[in-house]
């Protein structure tokens, strides 16, 4: 028996749409069911195989024109949290093949504002100009007023995560590079201490995943990869109330570690530590964030993030890869899911060895993760070629 | 920069109050920084909630901050969040005297002179007949 129930359940199919800044010629369902496509066809399943659908908007409509109900289904646009909710239907017996999957195509259309999943509109912050920028920007100062944290060191992330998109040909920004540390300083400012290529982008795209039990990995073509551990940290609705760092129950956890007590959780559901994680799929909204999470997963102390980024240690070769596709800000970001879900795809793709560009050899570990401080939540999660 | 931040114009979006809200932002017309505080164990909860967020009672008092406190973090923003916002501006959680966070712009200094620690006191500006917005400025 498995020592965790997520153990019972793998990882067999992943796919991305065309990913563009403007995707012309697609909506959000007809670039959602282009994945859907691209995923059926790299496991080999048909939408029959198919008894759960964790699809957000899209489990409705992709359940009836599939014709595969009756199906479990989730209607929460999928990130990890919905990943580990279809793992555990599965784990649970509620059903056995969950298919992930979202995109987005023609809802941000208005460029002089910034992208309207970043702006909700609450009394609290609304009339005060805030957007994700300026809430993760609030994060970024409070640690650099803290521990010295420095520009060059948020620009080496961005730098870093940068290139990675710049090699790979599937990404928005490929062939875009390279980029030095240098070149994200000199880049206009648009929040203090935050550079426009700090910052993630828009794009289009859409994702899909499939999940199925370990039994039947077996029989299908890819190979699997299985969910070693996964949690989610949450401080509260996102861009709503002031994000403090320090923000915090009376345990005394904070916002600015969101992320930690996942990660501890997910850690020890696996039984490994981090200087067993081959490569880091980290979410990057902004550079920062990077940081924070080498300091908040336990990879280095508190404070030391900044140090540690540095002499490439994340980047190809060193001894964390991090962002290995290029990620939100090279690769794609598809509106408020899509590019969450593609950070476990990476971490997927990383450990099937089947990377075209960046590939860590002999990965066996992979943590992936969404979020971050500045949206008072961050969600981990570990794969595996094998399990305990 | 030398020149000073100014308040926003109006024609940016405005809060809409909630049932629970609606006095602090009553409070904002007539000058009144307002916070509410626990009748059964005293702790402050801001952003005004419908209850407390030490204990979870729903037995909350209002009572008026001196609004004056500190920067807790800061940004001055560069990129507009759509264009009825005039840049630059800074945002800012200010730590109150009292000890709640509270998330404003701040106005009447340059936007070198921000930092984390700098002493500031509320002071309001009316953008609409509903609404009467917080912002801080240097203490003195």
């Amino acid at each position: 028996m498995a020592k965790h129930p997520f153990h019972d359940v793998a990882i067999v199919g992943i796919a991305n749409s065309e990913q563009a800044r403007i995707l012309e010629g697609h909506d959000s369902t007809t670039i959602t069911f282009q994945a859907v496509h691209r995923v059926l066809a790299d496991t080999g399943l048909s939408p029959s195989d198919i008894d759960g659908v964790a699809a957000g908007p899209f489990s409705g409509p992709l359940t009836y024109y599939m014709r595969n109900g009756p199906s479990w289904r989730h209607y929460m646009a999928p990130s990890i949290p919905t990943i580990l909710d279809a793992a555990s239907a599965i784990a649970t017996g509620q059903c056995h093949t969950v298919l992930v999957a979202h995109g987005s195509a023609g809802v941000y259309t208005e460029r002089a504002s910034t992208a309207p999943w970043t702006r909700p509109a609450h009394e609290f912050v609304v009339a005060y100009g805030m957007f994700t920028a300026a809430e993760f920007a609030l994060i970024a100062q409070r640690h650099m007023h803290m521990h010295g944290t420095t520009p060059e060191q948020l620009a080496t992330v961005a730098a870093t995560v940068r290139n990675n998109g710049h090699v790979h040909p599937d990404a928005v920004y490929y062939g875009r590079g390279p980029f030095t540390p240098d070149d994200i300083l000199a880049s206009r400012m648009v929040a203090d201490p935050f550079h426009l290529l700090d910052c993630a982008m828009t794009s289009e795209g859409a994702c899909a995943l499939i999940l199925t039990t370990r039994e039947r990995a077996q029989d299908l073509p890819t190979k699997p990869v299985y969910i070693l551990g996964g949690a989610c940290d949450s401080f509260g609705p996102s861009y709503q109330h002031p994000p403090a760092w320090d923000l915090a129950g009376p345990d005394g956890q904070n916002n600015g570690y969101t992320g930690r007590w996942a990660a501890q959780k997910s850690f020890a559901m696996a039984e490994l530590g981090p200087t067993d994680v081959d490569v880091c799929e980290f979410y990057d909204p902004f550079s920062f964030e990077i940081i924070r999470q080498f300091e908040a997963y336990g990879f280095c102390e508190e404070g030391e993030g900044g140090e540690f980024i540095m002499d490439g240690r994340i980047g190809p070769g060193g001894q964390y890869p991090v962002t290995t596709d290029g990620g939100t800000m090279s690769f794609s970001h598809g509106g408020a899911a899509v590019q969450q879900l593609q950070r476990v795809i990476r971490g997927v793709e990383q450990l099937r060895g089947t990377c075209v560009t960046s590939q860590v050899p002999d990965a066996k570990v992979a943590m992936c993760s969404n979020g971050g401080a500045g949206a008072l939540f961050t969600d981990v999660m570990l794969l595996g070629t094998e399990t305990p | 920069m030398s020149e000073l931040l100014q308040p926003q114009s109006p024609g940016i979006p405005l809060p809409v109050p909630t049932l629970y809200s609606q006095p602090y932002w009553d409070g904002c017309k007539v000058g009144e920084l307002r916070y509410q505080r626990c009748r059964d164990c005293g702790a402050i909860t801001m952003d005004p909630a419908p209850a407390c967020s030490a204990c979870f009672s729903t037995n909350l008092d209002w009572e008026v901050s001196t609004g004056q406190g500190e920067v807790y973090s800061w940004t001055t923003v560069w990129r507009p969040q759509t264009p009825a916002f005039t840049v630059p501006y800074v945002a800012v959680i200010v730590t109150l005297d009292e000890g709640f966070w509270l998330l404003a712009n701040l106005i009447n200094c340059t936007v070198d002179a921000v930092h984390v620690g700098m002493r500031v006191k509320s002071t309001f500006v009316e953008l609409s007949e509903e609404i009467t917005l917080p912002y801080f400025e240097p203490a003195d």
